[in-house]
């Protein structure tokens, strides 16, 4: 029964591609696969965008959207036909191709990202024998696009945000990897289904994945914090801060180009979660052994959901930061405890199994991290704050 | 067949890279020639080095020539694109070409049979890397090391003469 | 013509632009736009070598490349943080006009 279930779309795409002639089978797989993604994502896209201004109103005291549909759920449809409707404004002295370009070619990588993430057990579309190398290249190529949007539009506050998120994000892309890396060096394979493979298992009720080891916890937290900046998401959302330059790079889009980059926006931030769960979360894997009769696929969902919502959450409470701290945190705490947590993986390897290496990893991750922290918070003088303007 | 599209992907990428005028467009144009070199590289079966090429070309090379031409913006007003002496540079280049396909149709390499696709797996590549070429890996390393703080202090201004 | 053949022509075909580029264009950024491609003209061999050639278990020509990628990143920042700071002295990257040794 369990089986059958976790297996029902695997078994159901081999039915389907089972009625073609036998040359077609390979590329109607694959475009089988590549439709449910495409719907699958496109639609969690939709619900996430209600989510998302419902958890903010009603962390900000507010309702949030509640007019469309039950509860406001329809809204992403009522959006969709609004940005489609409306009409599309491109700048006289815009350069058309590439601002034409730019939102198409995110999406296209947007999506492309999905290819090598294993959403359940047997379901990849691809299991490229690099596929974490893979994930990150085709993420750099969407630093280009956000450079394409802003240099093209010709108007200095998208030229501002793109020129801040390129900052940002290759900043940020150093401990996002350096983070990864350490998984790498753990399972030996840059394979995502062998990472998750690797993580199957567990101890008594308890899984082995790798979050649940000091150098992983570490690295986890550290990715998660990397891959909020990478998404541009809040408190990292300097690029398009709406108080200082209007939306950033995309601020001469309109109509149906923004909801694209709209779309792009939320695909890479599904995609960096469903990376962060592949590597340090067991993937598709059940939490607690008796729970493994649950599909693989709604194992990953579950979690992917929980990770929006902690972004949504983290969204609502933190504060916008300023450039400066932007760049010393990424330089001068991200950087350093990214390089000492793969030494602290080292040190986890080649120790002995027992409580000798649970205590000298947590120290070799408490200590650095009390130390870096106190070097950061240095120049901080925290006083009551004073409103000089506001009288 | 792939080859081919793959291939004129590339050419036509490297020509408009250096024959554009504005100097963003280049770039961009130079980003489809890398991506079609890496598209290349998958198809020969070697699949690290073509995500590699990626990786480094398009997300760091590309947007490092972009921050430069931006920060050294003149080159859209001035009226003459190429040097005086492009004629001769012309030939220069053509002579090469020739030379280069001539020698490329009559070698014997080009005349070997096609062996079956070779095996290069991810552990094989870490293997070799942290074995046999570990040295050239650790120079690589202290080069790409110096390579940074040689651009930060080039690249950083003087601190007195902007007084 | 052979596979080996038609990787060589293109990679010959590439060299051939980027020298050109390089030797043409005046702006300074174009000519390291250039010289990249003539790097990437090399690495195409390799990799054509190394999957045509005999003995590819010994990965030598895909360690070539991986190095030279290497490399060309280093000489690209290095390059190009000579290129503005060489504009921030004459306000030009136009290397037809540099050419005092005075700085």
């Amino acid at each position: 029964m369990g089986e059958t279930a976790d297996q029902l779309f695997v078994t159901l795409q081999h039915w389907l591609v089972g009625y073609a002639p036998a040359s077609l089978r390979s590329i109607l797989s694959a475009l089988l696969s590549v439709i449910a993604i495409l719907v699958v994502f496109a639609l969690l896209f939709a619900i996430t965008t209600v989510l998302e201004r419902k958890g903010l109103g009603r962390i900000q005291n507010r309702y949030g959207p509640n007019r469309v549909g039950p509860f406001g759920f329809l809204q992403p449809i009522a959006d969709g036909i609004k940005s489609l409707t409306k009409e599309d404004i491109v700048p006289r002295a815009a350069d058309k191709v590439v601002h034409f370009l730019a939102p198409v070619v995110l999406v296209i990588a947007a999506f492309s990202l999905y290819a090598v993430l294993p959403i359940g057990r047997n379901m990849v579309l691809a299991n490229l024998d690099a596929g974490v190398l893979f994930f990150f290249a085709i993420s750099s190529v969407m630093e280009l696009t956000i450079f394409m949007a802003g240099w093209s539009s010709r108007n200095k506050y998208s030229l501002l945000g793109a020129m801040r998120a390129i900052a940002q994000m290759i900043s940020y892309e150093v401990p996002l990897i350096l983070a990864a890396v350490t998984v790498i060096m753990a399972t030996g394979s840059l394979s995502t289904v062998t990472i998750v493979e690797r993580q199957a298992g567990y101890t008594g009720i308890l899984p082995h994945w790798f979050v649940f080891t000091p150098w992983g916890f570490a690295g986890f937290v550290l990715f998660m914090i990397a891959a909020t900046a990478e998404s541009n998401r809040s408190p990292f959302d300097l690029p398009e801060g709406e108080s200082e330059i209007i939306a950033g790079y995309y601020t001469e889009y309109s109509g149906f180009k923004f909801a694209l980059f709209f779309l792009g926006e939320y695909l890479g931030m599904f995609a960096i979660s469903g990376l962060g769960i592949t590597l340090f979360l067991g993937g598709w894997a059940a939490p607690l052994s008796f729970l493994t009769w649950i599909p693989s696929y709604l194992w990953f969902f579950a979690k992917l959901l929980v990770m929006i919502s902690a972004f949504i959450w983290v969204r609502g409470t933190l504060p916008r930061l300023r450039m400066d701290q932007l760049m010393n945190f990424a330089w001068r705490f991200m950087l350093p405890m990214a390089l000492l947590n793969l030494v602290t993986a080292g040190v986890w390897r080649f120790l002995p199994q027992g409580l000798l290496r649970w205590f000298v990893c947590a120290l070799l991750v408490v200590v650095p991290y009390v130390l870096l922290g106190r070097g950061l918070a240095q120049g901080w003088r925290l006083e009551k704050r004073v409103y000089r303007f506001a009288e | 067949m792939l080859f081919l599209i793959f291939a004129m992907l590339t050419v036509a990428g490297a020509v408009a890279a250096m024959s554009l005028r504005n100097l963003v467009h280049s770039v961009l144009a130079l980003t489809v020639a890398f991506a079609g070199l890496a598209a290349v590289y998958l198809q020969l079966g070697a699949q690290f080095v073509g995500l590699a090429q990626i990786l480094v070309y398009i997300g760091a090379v590309a947007i490092l020539i972009v921050f430069a031409v931006l920060l050294t913006r003149d080159s859209e007003a001035s009226p003459l694109a190429i040097v005086g002496s492009w004629k001769g540079s012309g030939v220069v280049a053509l002579a090469i070409f020739g030379i280069l396909a001539w020698a490329v149709d009559h070698s014997a390499a080009s005349r070997q049979s096609v062996l079956p696709q070779p095996e290069a797996t991810m552990q094989q590549i870490g293997n070799a890397l942290m074995l046999r070429f570990a040295l050239p890996l650790e120079i690589i390393g202290l080069l790409l090391t110096v390579a940074l703080i040689g651009a930060v202090t080039i690249a950083m201004r003087e601190k007195k003469e902007m007084r | 013509m052979t596979p080996l053949t038609s990787c060589l022509l293109l990679s010959a075909l590439l060299f051939t632009i980027g020298l050109a580029g390089a030797l043409m264009r005046r702006n300074a950024i174009l000519v390291l736009i250039g010289i990249e491609l003539m790097l990437n003209a090399a690495n195409l061999n390799f990799i054509a070598f190394w999957r045509y050639g005999p003995n590819p278990e010994a990965l030598t020509g895909m360690m070539f490349v991986i190095f030279s990628i290497g490399v060309a990143a280093a000489e690209a920042a290095v390059g190009l943080a000579l290129i503005i700071s060489l504009y921030r002295h004459i306000k030009t990257a136009n290397i037809d006009e540099v050419n005092s040794m005075r700085g």
